[in-house]
């Protein structure tokens, strides 16, 4: 069985290996009653996690841990535990800040280590979605508020005093108005001996007086990284490990029929050939594609031994595939009646009776995720058929899962150590690579590391679907937006092969969840069919949907002669929670929170859009002449808006000198990192925006390496990217992707104003 | 295969090889140093950077017959404590995201500074060209060579 993510269709998933991981959604649930088992043990005396370490002779370091993501060492070093994937977001260093402001330990002697895969144990662990910070913010607070509890505890009773006397402070706990203080790491010994408090003993800090949330904090790793000490997912190195590098099917669902390895036997390093069984088709999102991996002793005797391989394939019906006519076939769709996703009034009635009909349609490609980091896992299959691996794993559960399936061993018998990424946005929540070192390490008997090439990486990768829409708007005598009409149609995640709608997850990435007051509104959703693997990648199909909907309002603004901003906060309206969750056919995701949790609120919206209209000087630019554009669009819950200027230089290049961005995340944690996140998603959306398609032609990929599949490179980056973050105090939501949907629609629409020509498909040819 | 003495990070190390192996498949997995890392063999991503003689060099592209007496140094020789001027602006300006380029951008940037000590706004956006970062941290990384040039 798949995992039932949100945004998959149900029915479109072939894939038959067994898993540990269910509904996302009830994932977030049974994670959250995880962690009050773990965090909160005295509740029912539950034990898992409580991990005295205080044997040996005197002297010798002894330790607590009153839960699984913290302990105190005797030597009064705090050590945290990093329970999600770091791969750039920073997530490594703003959940350990947040145990450790409300411990009240010195950050500068607090340890950071990489929990490995065990969901039991640390709950959910699946590193995409933008919801770490969102799911995390408030168990963290907890592991430190446990801990403090109990040492302040320990210390009261030392100094005979009430508790409500003391407090703690750089990894001591201190007497209030004197000048006392005694170290954690003297307490151990009292501590291990008490009873974990109950949750509701427990005293949170007040946020004004946390001295790293909220605040910069530069990420962990930093000086490693600086130093090339940093270990990613190719860096570890095992005695008698072979390399694998595989030659895959070069069409998803062809099989190898026959092979002659003879050749690749040949080159010195070269050890072993071996076969590795795909699915065929659909081809699922956990499996290996079918291929044959060349084990050497080193990396580029493995290269030359895949190129070295003949093989015959039997391409499968997937070889006639042209990404180009699929998507003027699905284009074609978009003009026809499609399944209605949301109905708000009567759209037809507004068509019928409007002053003037707008209809414009909107293109996109398949996108490659490109990490610089390409796909490699190791394993090392032991002769008791256990198995330890590591791996640069965004969800390494579902890794240990799809390993365990593929090996037929229990999930116990599999050590999953995650390694730091070398850039994830969702690519490496797929854990195809990881079962293939699985696979290879258990056939040839000793350790393996596949290592994918750049070319491996855009040949097979969980593409960003292609997509068309249609956008139908009327307005009537007086100019009002009446009605909405959105068409939308691409090929599903998950699906292979079988024609199918996009889910209502996906719909509700930025397309079903239209905000604006508009009287009539129709969402329809069109059938196409996935012929190469499609996956989830930064901001998911936000990406097309924001690009359609906010260039189709400045176009509606433009012929109603409307400032775009005056324009989005007047169809904002009064400000409320949006009730839309009724006019949605099929359940209405809201990214896996209930909507009275996390209501989309256009008061919020509104004031991020004003904050970057001021921040931008927005109407002096216009009244100047700039070339500016606009564009706002809430995505994983947190409220974007962006405005971007361009310009043209002096030998006709197009550059983009400045880039606002206002944005409400709820509490902030490490605010250096959120503004980082926004500086690099203006570059990533830069790419999708100006330079990057992947195309197919008989069933292949186009695009070969960095050459053909174009990311941006220094001198194309925005200039210059300021981010307003919001005060707030509403619950945290994530900042990993919502960067990205508003900055391509707001470049489209400064692009517009600087040549007067209206870019309709991505990437743009201006 | 061939015998090649190299002269790593100013220390002599002998490795067997064959002729088209890319110096850097001869340093990460014949000598074990990770620092150094693999984005596209193609020399089309800068991630693999080292200096030869003082130049930046894509050893993923670069056999190790080409590289004879020239000396040679990856990221664990720019500096003996992490302290290169451009490591410390590094860590100042909190640079790295996922942090996977940055071997690469660090290296390719210091052959710049030993070129030009002051380099213009556009010197570093030309210089840095061919370094990739997916992440997308090219702002910061001018700014922490801005800094680094004038320390």
């Amino acid at each position: 069985m798949m995992p039932k993510l949100p945004f998959l269709n149900k029915q479109k998933t072939g894939s038959s290996t067994s898993i540990s991981t269910s509904d996302r959604s009830e994932i977030f649930r049974a994670s959250r009653r995880d962690f009050l088992k773990i965090g909160s043990l005295a509740a029912g005396g539950f034990v898992l996690g409580v991990n005295f370490q205080c044997s040996g002779p005197k002297g010798e370091l002894i330790s607590f841990a009153p839960n699984v993501f913290v302990s105190i060492g005797s030597d009064n070093i705090v050590t945290i535990l990093a329970h999600r994937s770091e791969m750039g977001t920073g997530i490594r260093t703003s959940l350990p800040m947040i145990v450790a402001d409300e411990l009240g330990a010195d950050w500068s002697k607090v340890k950071i280590i990489q929990a490995e895969g065990d969901e039991d144990k640390y709950g959910n662990q699946n590193t995409d979605g933008s919801f770490s910070v969102r799911m995390f913010y408030e168990p963290m607070k907890k592991a430190g508020a446990t801990a403090r509890h109990m040492l302040v505890q320990a210390a009261a009773k030392e100094w005979r005093v009430d508790p409500s006397e003391c407090d703690t402070e750089a990894s001591h706990v201190i007497l209030k108005g004197s000048s006392k203080k005694i170290p954690f790491g003297d307490l151990v010994a009292q501590i291990k001996e008490m009873e974990i408090p109950k949750p509701e003993d427990l005293q949170m800090k007040d946020f004004s007086s946390y001295k790293l949330v909220g605040k910069d904090v530069p990420i962990y790793d930093a000086k490693d990284i600086a130093t090339g000490k940093a270990v990613f997912g190719a860096d570890v190195n095992l005695p008698n490990m072979l390399i694998a590098v595989v030659q895959r099917s070069p069409v998803v669902g062809a099989k190898a029929t026959s092979y002659n390895d003879e050749k690749a036997l040949a080159i010195p390093g070269v050890k072993k050939v071996i076969k590795i069984d795909g699915p065929g088709l659909p081809a699922g999102l956990d499996k290996p594609l079918e291929g044959l991996a060349v084990l050497a002793e080193n990396t580029w005797a493995a290269i030359k031994g895949s190129q070295a391989l003949e093989i015959e394939w039997d391409l499968g019906p997937n070889q006639t595939y042209n990404s180009a006519n699929q998507l003027q076939s699905m284009l074609k769709s978009t003009a026809a009646k499609g399944t209605v996703k949301r109905e708000r009034g009567n759209f037809n009635q507004a068509k019928s009776s409007s002053g003037k009909i707008m209809e414009k349609t909107y293109l996109a490609p398949f996108y490659a995720h490109s990490t610089v980091e390409p796909p490699a896992a190791i394993a090392d299959v032991k002769a008791d058929g256990s198995v330890e691996i590591w791996a640069p794993s965004q969800h390494p559960q579902w890794a240990r899962g799809a390993v365990a399936g593929a090996l037929g061993i229990d999930v116990s018998k599999v050590k999953l150590n995650v390694t730091l990424l070398g850039g994830g946005f969702g690519r490496k929540s797929k854990p195809d690579y990881v079962v293939e070192a699985a696979l290879l390490s258990k056939a040839a008997g000793v350790p393996v590391r596949v290592q994918w090439t750049r070319e491996c990486d855009l040949h097979h990768d969980y593409y960003h679907s292609h997509s068309a829409q249609r956008i139908v708007a009327t307005l009537d005598g007086s100019g009002n937006l009446t009605g909405w009409n959105h068409h939308t149609v691409f090929p599903a995640i998950g699906s292979t092969n079988s024609p199918g709608l996009p889910s209502d997850g996906e719909l509700d990435l930025g397309c079903r969840d239209f905000p604006y007051d508009v009287p009539n509104i129709r969402i329809e959703a069109h059938e196409s069919t996935a012929h190469t693997r499609v996956g989830w990648l930064r901001s998911v199909s936000n990406i097309h949907h924001a690009f359609a909907i906010c260039t189709m309002l400045d176009e509606i603004a433009e012929t109603r002669g409307i400032d775009p901003i005056d324009q989005a906060i007047q169809l904002l309206g009064e400000d409320k929670d949006l009730a839309f969750a009724s006019e949605m056919i099929g359940d209405y995701g809201n990214y896996g929170e209930k909507i009275e949790d996390f209501p989309w609120n256009t008061g919020r919206m509104k004031k991020v859009i004003q904050t970057v209209a001021e921040k931008s000087n927005w109407k002096q630019k216009l009244a100047d002449g700039k070339a500016v554009g606009f564009a706002a669009h809430k995505s994983f819950l947190t409220y974007v808006a962006c405005v971007v200027t361009v310009e043209k230089d002096a030998a006709g290049n197009l550059i983009i000198p400045e880039v606002y961005y206002a944005v409400d995340c709820g509490i902030g944690v490490n605010t250096d990192r959120i503004r980082s996140q926004f500086e690099g998603g203006a570059q990533f959306a830069t790419s999708l925006a100006m330079t990057s398609a992947i195309t197919f032609e008989n069933g292949k990929v186009q695009q070969n390496n960095f050459d053909t599949y174009k990311v941006i490179r220094m001198p194309q980056a925005p200039k210059k990217t300021f981010v307003e973050i919001i005060p707030s105090m509403e619950k945290p939501t994530g900042v990993g992707e919502p960067p990205v949907p508003p900055f391509i629609p707001a470049l489209a629409n400064a692009i517009y104003k600087l040549t007067g020509k209206r870019n309709y498909e991505l990437p743009f040819k201006a | 295969m061939e015998n090649y003495t190299l002269s790593i990070n100013g220390k002599s190390q002998d490795v067997t090889a064959p002729e088209d192996m890319p110096l850097l498949w001869v340093i990460r997995d014949l000598l074990d140093m990770k620092g150094t890392k693999f984005g596209c063999g193609q020399a089309l991503c800068g991630a693999c950077t080292v200096h030869l003689d003082g130049e930046a060099v894509r050893s993923c592209s670069l056999p190790i017959s080409q590289v004879g007496s020239g000396k040679i140094t990856t990221i664990e020789g720019l500096s003996a404590d992490g302290d290169h001027p451009l490591q410390k602006a590094w860590v100042q300006h909190v640079v790295p995201q996922c942090g996977y380029c940055q071997s690469g951008q660090i290296m390719n940037a210091a052959a710049l500074l030993a070129k030009n000590p002051s380099p213009s706004e556009s010197d570093i956006e030309t210089a840095m060209e061919g370094n990739l970062c997916r992440c997308g941290t090219y702002n910061r990384i001018k700014d922490a060579i801005l800094t680094a040039s004038k320390s």
